[in-house]
């Protein structure tokens, strides 16, 4: 029986490891039934991959039998691979077991596609509702909407999980219509906003009465796969700001596309999957959540595509001198957190800091400021007097000297040249 | 002149109070366990006293935030010699100036706590992380840490909360004390272990037989959700320093 059991584990973890997101924040479930399993606002990573991403969830696919046959995907249907499901109970007591022991923050189920989208669906709520209602399980639950499933499983579903996601898989409708012709971005809009309305409505009804069950309290996400198809980061960009803009979601997560088919129309076996591409998405992405960004400040069509060698936060400054250099002691807590070098936390001890005395440079480093980046671009109480205006390319050059990216193993100053 | 007080939180919050008395001018705290007796310096020995701390601990109360409070006390638990004084100058400083003085970033003993506190936090983020529980035939979940500092009165009511339907003991094993819950509460207990146990893996005869299968299954799911194209040695290291492996059972040769 063990071995049944790893094999299925070991296929069905396999298939699902492609689907990046593994957060367990947000949630403010209680465990009020004494049962097993409590909320952590802000997520706990309980381990990490080889690779260095983090394991929350016990992250694993219902079954890999899937009637669609998506070109990116490594459950699809005309892929030559070993197929396993799980019973609804091994998924259960895996779970409870793996949580018991503190292995794990919570589940995130998905699954293939078997029979239809609302058989598919059935099952993974299935899971949901033994795990809260007979186990009185209040761990995390992150669950897949299946494209097409009907509103009402969904909405249930909803009552149930901690957060649902959706993937949009490619970041251009003509990508996945060239990948996987069976799918459109309409089959994902669909369900995203449908539960995002019931949010809405759900906060509404919490102003007027006192009790209203919980629905998908850690609100919804998404996934692109980035590299298997040419959009630029613009496109890509473009795509997540409009999806946290109309359906509210909480997170968007970009894909390096790692090689798992020979098909001409994708990178073939073997390339490196982009991960620095990958990267600067990501930092692009927290300057539009966390630093007051408007995408189109960082992308536009004059920058269709993120630089390199230096983070977009950076990029955007150097094209952007006219603003600089900022008066630490007198600007904006908004403008101080467009300052390279000097991220959310720095700059609110700045903010606070600077009432009780003009700060000096000594007291920046102490609080945490990359200093060296950031003294192109500020001055303080000591701050060396200086005649020459350097220009934003000069900056770049000094900044790209001193600095140690793993990503630039040689010193590319010459590249300023062309 | 140097202060030498006991270790415990009273005896250090008893220091501020005995120099308010005094006014001695500069002063250094040390504990008793870390003091060297210098030729020509003279030190003073504090009598750690309830009435006293509890004064000068109300005065905190009423001056900082619930968040300073905790950074206090964070900064304390980090055991740290340095920190010790460190806590009692900003003390001193912070009944010296008007409210809200925390909140000075250009203060070195300001920035000092900040720092302690957020390296006391991070471990106790990690052990709420990094522990994990061995099922033994009794039904008691049981694991032996050695955190960095002092954290498990911080993520006593964490796990109380989480597990609430199963025992367990949480034990550290540097400092020779645990937490252990009954179902209805935390209690604080010390084990005598036999010489020969291992104590982070106390005998395997003594776990439950499906513990041995779930974590076979929690390493193989660890090997099956590694994407091998994107490795990345230094990133999971910074993650997951070596020196928490031995907790990790995904961590162990199979």
């Amino acid at each position: 029986m063990s071995d049944r059991i790893r094999e299925k584990l070991s296929i069905l973890a396999d298939a699902a490891k492609y689907d990046v997101s593994c957060s367990s924040s947000g949630s403010n479930r209680k465990n009020d039934n004494k049962g097993l399993g409590d909320g952590h606002s802000s997520g706990i990573c309980h381990t990490y991959t080889e690779d260095g991403r983090c394991v929350s969830l016990l992250k694993i696919l219902l079954t890999n039998h899937c009637i669609y046959d998506c070109l990116f995907c490594v459950s699809r249907k005309s892929n030559d691979i070993k197929r396993a499901a799980f019973t609804v109970d091994e998924v259960v007591d895996l779970t409870m077991n793996f949580y018991r022991r503190n292995y794990i923050e919570g589940l995130f189920l998905s699954s293939g596609i078997f029979k239809n989208a609302d058989f598919t669906m059935e099952r993974l709520l299935l899971v949901c509702k033994k795990l809260r209602l007979e186990q009185r399980y209040n761990g995390y639950i992150h669950l897949k909407t299946i494209p097409g499933a009907s509103e009402e499983l969904i909405r249930e579903a909803g009552l149930y999980a901690d957060r649902m996601s959706i993937n949009l898989e490619m970041p251009t409708e003509a990508g996945l219509k060239l990948l996987a012709p069976e799918k459109n971005h309409e089959d994902v809009i669909k369900p995203l906003d449908f539960v995002n309305k019931q949010m809405i409505q759900l906060t509404e009804e919490k102003k007027l009465i006192k009790h209203t069950p919980k629905f998908v309290p850690a609100g919804q996400s998404t996934q692109m796969v980035i590299g298997a198809t040419p959009e630029s980061d613009k496109d890509i960009m473009y795509t997540a700001n409009a999806f946290y803009k109309n359906f509210a979601l909480k997170r968007v997560y970009y894909s390096g596309y790692v090689p798992i088919s020979n098909d001409n129309r994708m990178p073939i076996l073997g390339t490196q999957p982009p991960l620095l591409r990958e990267n600067r998405l990501y930092q692009t992405d927290w300057l539009m959540r966390f630093y007051g960004f408007k995408v189109q400040e960082i992308l536009n069509d004059a920058n269709p595509n993120l630089d390199v060698d230096i983070d977009p936060k950076l990029s955007w400054a150097i094209r952007n001198m006219q603003h600089f250099p900022i008066d630490i002691n007198t600007a904006d807590y908004k403008m101080i957190l467009r300052i390279p070098g000097i991220g959310v936390m720095s700059a609110q001890k700045i903010v606070q800091a600077r009432k009780f005395g003009k700060l000096r440079i000594d007291q920046l480093k102490k609080i945490g400021v990359a200093y060296n980046r950031a003294k192109h671009f500020i001055v303080c109480v000591d701050t060396p007097y200086q005649i020459k205006d350097y220009q934003g390319t000069q900056i770049k050059a000094f900044i790209m000297a001193d600095s140690q990216s793993k990503y630039l193993k040689t010193p590319s100053n010459q590249m300023l040249l062309f | 002149m140097t202060y030498i007080f006991d270790g415990s939180l009273p005896g250090l919050l008893t220091a501020v109070f005995e120099w308010f008395e005094r006014k001695p001018g500069k002063v250094v705290l040390q504990s008793l366990a870390v003091f060297q007796p210098e030729a020509f310096a003279e030190s003073f020995t504090i009598v750690t006293d309830a009435v006293k701390s509890d004064r000068v601990w109300a005065g905190l109360q009423k001056r900082m935030k619930k968040d300073w409070l905790r950074k206090f006390y964070c900064s304390y638990l980090s055991e740290l010699p340095e920190a010790f004084n460190h806590l009692f100058e900003f003390t001193l400083y912070i009944f010296q100036s008007q409210n809200g003085a925390e909140n000075n970033y250009g203060n070195e003993h300001v920035i000092a706590l900040a720092k302690f506190a957020k390296s006391v936090e991070r471990e106790k983020h990690r052990m709420e992380a990094f522990i994990r529980f061995q099922e033994t035939g009794d039904g008691m979940f049981y694991a032996g840490v050695d955190p960095d500092f002092n954290v498990l009165p911080l993520i006593s009511n964490h796990f109380k909360n989480r597990y609430a339907d199963q025992q367990w003991i949480i034990y550290d094993l540097k400092r020779k004390y645990g937490l252990h819950y009954n179902l209805n509460t935390v209690e604080e207990i010390t084990i005598s272990f036999d010489k020969n146990v291992n104590k982070a893996n106390p005998a395997a005869i003594l776990m439950d037989e499906k513990e041995e299968l779930y974590s076979v299954l929690w390493k193989d799911y660890f090997k099956s959700t590694n994407i091998v194209a994107r490795k990345n040695t230094k990133l999971h290291i910074q993650h997951v320093p070596k020196r928490y492996w031995k907790y990790l059972t995904e961590k162990q040769l199979s």
